[in-house]
């Protein structure tokens, strides 16, 4: 980054939204008060699946407090919730999208389905009115799983899906896998379960939305990660407002993960009655309302087949996968086990052809989006399953069936429709297992046998694909948004710097990197930069956070609108020093003559911009104030290796992580603190999601049995080993921040690296397959079972 | 929650008297009564608060005998340096219960009147042989536990105090379910005046006495006369975090582990 490369960039700058967060002044959706509110309750289906008879709030409408009550019936003009993508089927059909109602229209379709929305004085005097509505259900059977959903005779969930298919979809050259198994020397099988995740942010879901009858506006505070598209959407698709009458802020967030990208059902139909009542309307979900109404997370069946040579080299990949999209399709939900899954299955490996069929299943089960990774943990943890399988079936070692087949020629261009721009996996890898201590394992292996345990070693390399997107190869897949992101810089007379971003931070950091960004590259205090997020009123547009993008592609935005200041920064300081523009050079927040020390600080130069007494009017606009839109030309592609260590107590099944190694590519790094800390972060979720998280829907009834804390085992600190983690810098080639994106990672590489340790250690008790969570009873009983099968073979 | 009127007792008879006025619930440390009631799952109309009852409070020796005041929080009894003395498995299992939060309210005479079939104390008291005081009498604790949530206590009956004999050797080994931490199972091992008591919880209806496991650790108390045992695991829970069959498999195995920290 030449002059630019000085200040804080790099440094690991302490978080300077921490002092609010720490000291409980951070500025929550609930925190917000607005004069004359009521509360909104909803009244969620306590069936998996029925026919609504009908719906009597005479009595309720009557108990004390109550303002309004509304039935699906009553939003007239309210269209349902839009999904964002459209995927087109290997039948050349576009998917089947079934309405999705803000309110239950004639049937529910899973346990938490909004039914009526009851609007009163208190809570309280809103939940007693719930009491008293009779809905008279017809209670149908329901279907939770998509295996059961797809068979012949099925409970069907909506007329607009035959069978429970929103659609078949392909991606890869099937008859250049079908040639190459054909040929394989070797096999290598696995049939995995992609569990489903309950997101749990530590804030829950909230609104408060409010109309203003003076210029017939909307304002609506909610838990959003991309408050503009939530705008988008609402207006556009779902209420039919003018953009220009609604204003969505996303204050602070208490953690997001995907599951508040989303349109939702709660702030839409608030939204729209805040008017009708002319009263502003507060909801908070409580903790096991979230459980049943925010979308959750992964939920594949799939079928992977790794074909090989005699030395492990791949040849071809053929996976078949089952996804679970639920009752109705969520904002996202239809791109993530397509074009955000099947297009990472070449991992970090040369594989030369890979096929991946898809069929999307709707279930009566709370819908499924992205969740933290969304399609890249999917991805990675079949191909690293398959990886591991290989190296098991040949008994090659399994740092070496991964040396033999990484990419190393950059850039490269995957069977799978992606162009790595660069990587350096041999280095994330070496690292890792330097990190790990592999050189030592035996020995620890050895020690843990004395005490009566099994120790395993397992791998990940994983891949994914962050810093969505290229808006215009987006839009050829079906996206129905652009995925570009926008940021203004303003300078302000005195040199002070707002900054406003379309990416918005709940836990991020924001606030923090992209100051640093801006401080670094006008060499000036940190200090004097503000970094405004979260709010459509004040922020250009923005398509928000997720994905990892807010740095390669938010913050990419900013740099290039500081690209813009510095230009006319020039223009200025040529102005003031009387020199020629091309003379001029900016470095370390001063503009100077090149070759001299004639010099105008950046100050001067802002404060020459607002008061432009001497300055070239004839020529060029006072001001000091640009914005950029910035659309990535490709993806970035962190990468790196994960080595994971268990101890499993054979006697009770119990697996404990006691080292986890991670060493990532990220690109350039900004704040070394803060990339920790997401590694961290992902890292706990990944574990989370391998050992200890268990989303369970009773089969026969569609009730969702984990409902709460107390039967879904969230990662807690004791949960988890002390992480070694460790960075090696390969900087993305098409961004000028050189960054790749961070926050995913750790949930997307962790997985596979536990199940694959905790493989390997019991490998020596017969036991050769196990599925996600590796809960100790899992794992006892999978102890059991092969027991049982040696005795049997016996 | 529903709207409740809650009254202040200062002693045990007035507590018990207002209780019975009012058709309320007695509130202890609340820490299940007032989350089921967060949840509209408990509507008391009333709820005496035994909070302020003196009587009610401490931990003291007398003679051969722990005498624990029913509104004692577990932390008390986690930190108190007369129980870590006297039985230290019960100051262990006190600070193995919730979280902090938890052991900060959550009270002895609450959790043995709640009898959650995953609650810890309930081993405790089984296990040590121990005798409940209450508002009306004495009940030992095989007497006591009956079920499911479920004890002797009569309505409007107050757990006072509740005296554990101290034995030789005690030890608990709970394995926490994953989610809640509640024992999935938890056996406690005593070796008490009375002869070897291994009491188990969260893997039935209610803490229950392992007798196969006493008689077998009478004759030798070993860890591997404990997991020699086979225990039956019909009757026992199965839910998503472990089958009967598993925690019948546990119960000998985490006996085993508790007499290998005494033995």
């Amino acid at each position: 980054m030449g002059a630019n490369d000085s200040g804080p960039i790099g440094q690991a700058v302490r978080r300077r939204e921490d002092q609010r967060f720490l000291t409980g002044a951070g500025q929550y959706t609930n925190d917000v008060v607005m004069a004359r509110e009521a509360c909104a309750y909803f009244l969620r289906s306590p069936h998996a699946h029925a026919r609504i008879r009908s719906i009597d709030s005479k009595d309720a409408k009557a108990a004390p407090g109550v303002v309004a009550i509304y039935t699906g019936e009553d939003l007239v003009g309210v269209n349902g919730l839009p999904c964002g993508w459209l995927i087109t089927g290997t039948d050349g059909k576009p998917m089947n999208e079934p309405p999705h109602p803000v309110l239950a229209k004639g049937k529910v379709r899973h346990v938490g389905d909004p039914v009526v929305m009851i609007v009163a004085e208190t809570l309280n005097q809103a939940k007693d009115a719930a009491e008293l509505v009779v809905v008279d259900y017809e209670v149908l059977p329901s279907v939770v799983n998509v295996v059961d959903a797809l068979k012949p005779g099925a409970p069907q969930l909506h007329d607009e899906a035959p069978g429970n298919r929103c659609y078949t979809w392909a991606l890869g050259d099937q008859a250049a896998v079908d040639a190459a198994f054909a040929k394989a020397h070797h096999v290598a099988k696995v049939d995995i379960v992609n569990n489903r995740l309950v997101p749990n942010a530590i804030e829950p879901r909230a609104a408060l939305a409010s109309y203003s009858r003076a210029d017939e506006s909307y304002t609506l505070y909610v838990t959003s990660q991309n408050p503009h598209v939530e705008r988008l959407l609402m207006t556009a698709f779902v209420l039919g407002l003018p953009e220009t009458k609604v204003r969505v802020i996303a204050p602070d967030v208490g953690g997001g993960f995907g599951s508040k990208i989303y349109l939702y059902a709660e702030e839409t139909a608030m939204m729209w009655a805040s008017k009708h009542v002319n009263r502003p309307l507060r909801w908070v979900a409580e903790r096991s309302e979230s459980f049943i109404s925010d979308a959750h997370g992964r939920d594949h069946v799939t079928h992977a087949e790794m074909a090989v040579d005699k030395d492990g080299k791949f040849l071809a990949l053929r996976v078949t996968t089952t996804a679970n999209v639920g009752a109705y399709l969520s904002t996202f939900a239809s791109c993530i086990p397509t074009i955000l899954y099947a297009t990472l299955l070449a991992g970090q490996y040369a594989t030369p052809a890979i096929h991946c069929e898809v069929t999307a299943v709707f279930t009566n089960t709370v819908p499924v989006d992205a969740y933290r990774g969304a399609g890249r943990p999917e991805a990675t943890y079949v191909v690293e399953r398959v990886a591991n399988q290989v190296g098991v079936d040949l008994g090659i070692a399994q740092d070496e069936v991964r040396r033999r087949n990484f990419i190393r020629t950059f850039p490269y261009v995957t069977p799978v429709a992606l162009t790595y721009d660069t990587g350096n996996y041999d280095a994330t890898l070496d690292e890792a297992m330097r990190l790990a201590d592999v050189a030592g394992f035996a020995v620890r292996k050895a020690e843990a046998a004395k005490r009566g345990k099994l120790r395993g070693l397992g791998y990940s390399s994983y891949i994914e694909a962050c810093g969505l997107a290229p808006s215009n190869i987006a839009g050829a897949l079906g996206a129905r948004a652009g995925l570009y992101e926008a940021g203004q810089v303003r300078v302000n007379p005195t040199g002070g710097v707002t900054v406003f971003t379309g990416s918005h931070s709940h836990g991020q950091g924001h606030e923090t990197t992209f100051a640093q960004v801006v401080a670094g590259r006008l060499g000036i205090d940190i200090a004097s930069v503000e970094i405004v997020h979260g709010d459509t009123g004040r922020i250009p547009f923005g398509m928000g956070t997720y994905g990892s993008r807010s740095l390669a592609v938010g913050g990419t935005a900013i740099v290039k609108a500081l690209d813009k200041i510095v230009a006319k920064g020039k223009k200025i300081a040529a102005h003031l020093l009387e020199a020629a523009e091309a003379d001029i050079e900016f470095a370390d927040g001063k503009f100077t003559v090149a070759g001299t020390d004639r010099s105008k600080a950046f100050g001067e130069v802002a404060l020459a911009a607002y008061v432009p007494h001497n300055y070239p009017l004839d020529k060029l606009e006072p001001g000091l104030d640009e914005t950029a839109f910035y659309d990535p030309t490709n993806f970035t592609y962190p990468a790196g290796t994960h080595i994971c260590e268990v101890e499993i107590d054979p006697e009770t099944g119990v697996t404990e992580v006691v080292a986890f190694a991670a060493c990532d590519d990220f690109g350039n790094i900004i704040n070394p603190m803060i990339v920790e800390g997401q590694v961290h972060g992902g890292l706990a979720q990944g574990i989370g999601q391998a050992l200890l998280e268990q989303c369970v829907y009773d089969r026969s009834s569609g009730q969702l049995v984990s409902g709460s804390f107390m039967d879904y085992a969230m990662p807690r600190a004791d949960d988890l080993p002390s992480f070694k983690v460790g960075t090696k810098v390969t900087p993305c080639t098409h961004n000028p921040l050189g960054a790749k994106g961070c926050g995913e990672a750790g949930a997307i590489g962790s997985p596979p690296a536990l199940i694959n340790a905790v493989l390997d250690a019991l490998a020596s008790v017969g036991v050769k397959d196990i599925q996600m969570p590796a809960s100790p009873h899992r794992v006892w009983q999978a102890i059991q079972a092969a027991k049982a099968g040696t005795a049997a073979a016996a | 929650m529903y709207s409740f009127d809650i009254k202040k007792a200062d002693s045990v008879a007035a507590a018990a008297a207002l209780i019975t006025q009012t058709g309320g619930r007695p509130l202890a440390g609340g820490q299940s009564l007032v989350a089921a009631m967060k949840l509209r799952l408990a509507q008391p109309g009333t709820l005496v608060d035994l909070a302020g009852i003196a009587e009610l409070k401490g931990i003291r020796r007398d003679g051969n005998a722990l005498v624990i005041g029913a509104m004692t929080r577990h932390a008390e009894v986690a930190a108190s340096a007369e129980v870590r003395a006297a039985i230290p498995a019960l100051a262990a299992l006190a600070e193995g219960i919730g979280d902090r939060q938890v052991r900060n309210m959550g009270t002895l005479g609450g959790s043995l009147a709640n009898n959650d079939p995953a609650a810890c104390y309930p081993a405790g008291a089984l296990g040590l042989g121990a005798t409940i005081h209450t508002s009306q009498r004495t009940i030992a604790a095989d007497d006591f536990f009956k079920g499911l949530y479920e004890t002797a206590l009569g309505d409007g009956e107050l757990v006072t105090r509740v005296s554990f004999p101290i034995p030789a050797k005690a030890a608990y080994v709970k394995f926490v379910q994953p989610a809640s931490r509640f024992a999935l199972v938890g056996v406690f091992v005593a070796q008490t005046s009375g002869g070897v008591r291994v009491a188990v919880t969260g893997a039935g209806s209610s803490v229950f006495r392992a007798k196969a496991i006493e008689d077998a650790l009478t004759k030798s108390f070993t860890a591997e006369a404990a997991k020699a045992v086979k225990m039956a695991a019909s009757g026992l829970n199965s839910d998503l975090h472990g089958s009967a069959e598993y925690r019948a498999h546990l119960i000998p195995v985490l006996a085993a582990r508790a007499v290998a920290t005494i033995a």
